[in-house]
């Protein structure tokens, strides 16, 4: 479905990553743990184009994306990506946040797209703040819409960029029931995350970095239980402790 | 480590399509060029236009005095866009304190803002330049130079204000309020967090709004300053020809690239310390 074959990117002359090689099959829910800085986000930045390899291949599906020939609006439809600090559009309400994509890139009609989102909406429970600006939302609201806006397009695989760091603890956990939900659709999901306890419950499997290489990867139950690198178990050790 | 052969390839791709871009780009613009010179070349006009607007020898023989008198223009405009900073800022801030007792000078600033931005500068410029004299008043300004600065900034104040106004209202509210969270006043996080980043954003509007005031400069000559375009004009005037308007024309196009490109550089220089951009 999605896969990384020894993917490698500097910026100016610092490596983020050395040679990382990943493969995410549909269905599956992965999630890349490790200290800041230890290139997670980066992945996921290359995966979805944002950022350019500088050596190594991406494939999705039988598509080679990293190819410069392929056309990168065509392939961002096909997988979203939530960021962190949810990027809504600050000047549209909430259901033309949701709507805009589908109208504007998947041509959609207008009306089509609304009902879809008033029923992805429905789902998250944040149905009557439709006509809202997102300034006007918690933290957490906003992150949800931010979800929906990205499956509102109909993308292959989700790529989630740390997406409750920047929520209390109280907020948090909404935000996780709507992966929980997306995950029993059947959603292909790679995220790169801090809730270890959550990784540990939702993942098919968890990848391991450090300084820009995976360290190691493995079923939840694996990796949390028995570690088989040195630093992992230290990562984790801190982190559950 | 080595770069594998399909990095190579890519990086091939991509700087031969580079070099296409480039060419088709040059190609482009030659051909847009060329076409503008040969219709306007060919024209049935051409020569008599030519002889007017464009003739070496009148270009080069009326440039002295069009350049003695642009320094009038410049000298003009750099006192003008430091008062239009100083009454633009001001009357922005008083627009938007949210400060009962002001509300007095915050009618007066409205009314400032909607009086001059609304009536032609020309109209402005005459009032000024012959009105304020007649007044008598002591320690009135006599000297046209002055007179043609308190005239271009009422204008100008006025526009500028809106334009630093907006830029301020632009800045998100959670900036006050961390500023206000240090513990800093109104006027502190004013000063030091808000008005330098409303600045920065509204710095390509405040750009237009300058080259437009250097241009303005010219409208001084209704008043009896002899700048460079009324310089053109005698000459012109004189011996018939048009070439040293189109003199002046160059030397206010000259002034105003100096300050495009220093705004280029202030919100490059600004994006690469505050985004980390490379640029």
């Amino acid at each position: 479905m999605l896969r990384a074959e020894a993917v490698r990117k500097s910026f100016n002359g610092t490596e983020v990553l050395k040679g990382i090689d990943l493969e995410v099959t549909e269905g599956e829910v992965v999630c890349l743990i490790g200290a800041s800085g230890s290139g997670k986000s980066t992945l996921l930045r290359c995966l979805n184009l944002l950022e350019q390899v500088d050596d190594g291949d991406i494939w999705l599906g039988d598509a080679e994306i990293t190819d410069p020939r392929v056309d990168v609006d065509a392939v961002r439809r096909r997988i979203g990506i939530v960021f962190q600090a949810y990027n809504l559009f600050p000047h549209k309400t909430v259901l033309d946040n949701i709507v805009l994509g589908p109208v504007t890139v998947g041509g959609r009609s207008k009306a089509e797209a609304a009902a879809t989102a008033h029923e992805l909406l429905t789902r998250i429970g944040l149905e009557d703040r439709a006509g809202a600006y997102p300034d006007a939302l918690s933290g957490g609201q906003q992150q949800r819409v931010a979800l929906v806006r990205a499956i509102a397009m109909r993308p292959e695989v989700l790529l989630l960029d740390e997406i409750t760091s920047a929520l209390d603890p109280m907020l948090v956990g909404e935000v996780l029931d709507v992966i929980r939900d997306l995950r029993r659709e059947g959603m292909t999901i790679v995220m790169a995350t801090h809730e270890m306890a959550f990784a540990r419950e939702v993942a098919d499997r968890i990848v391991f970095m450090a300084d820009g290489c995976i360290e190691e990867s493995g079923t939840p139950e694996q990796v949390f239980t028995t570690p088989k690198s040195p630093r992992t178990a230290e990562f984790l050790a801190r982190h559950l402790a | 480590m080595t770069t594998s052969e399909r990095q190579l390839e890519r990086d091939r791709y991509r700087r031969r399509r580079t070099l296409t871009r480039g060419a088709v780009a040059a190609v482009s613009t030659l051909v847009v060029i060329g076409l503008l010179v040969y219709v306007v070349g060919n024209s049935p006009g051409w020569d008599r236009v030519h002889r007017t607007y464009f003739w070496w020898p009148d270009a080069k023989s009326s440039f002295p005095e069009v350049a003695r008198s642009f320094w009038l223009n410049i000298r003009l405009f750099m006192v003008v866009e430091v008062f239009v900073l100083i009454v633009g800022i001001v009357v922005a801030i008083i627009r938007v304190v949210p400060a009962p007792a002001l509300a007095p000078i915050k009618l007066l600033a409205v009314l400032y803002a909607d009086v001059f931005r609304g009536t032609p500068t020309l109209l402005i410029v005459l009032l000024v330049g012959f009105g304020l004299p007649a007044l008598n008043l002591t320690g009135m300004p006599t000297s046209l130079f002055w007179l043609g600065v308190i005239a271009l900034t009422l204008s100008y104040g006025a526009y500028v204000a809106e334009v630093i106004r907006a830029g301020i209202l632009s800045i998100h509210p959670t900036q006050w309020a961390s500023g206000r969270a240090l513990g800093m006043t109104y006027g502190q996080t004013m000063r030091h967090v808000v008005l330098p980043q409303a600045l920065r954003r509204v710095a390509p509007p405040l750009l237009n709004d300058f080259v437009s005031l250097q241009k303005d400069t010219a409208l001084l000559s209704t008043i009896g300053l002899v700048e460079s375009l009324r310089a053109a004009q005698v000459i012109s005037g004189k011996d018939f020809i048009f070439t040293p308007y189109v003199v002046a024309a160059a030397f206010f196009i000259a002034a105003t690239i100096p300050l495009a490109r220093f705004t280029d550089y202030l919100t490059v220089r600004s994006l690469r310390r505050e985004n980390g951009l490379i640029t």
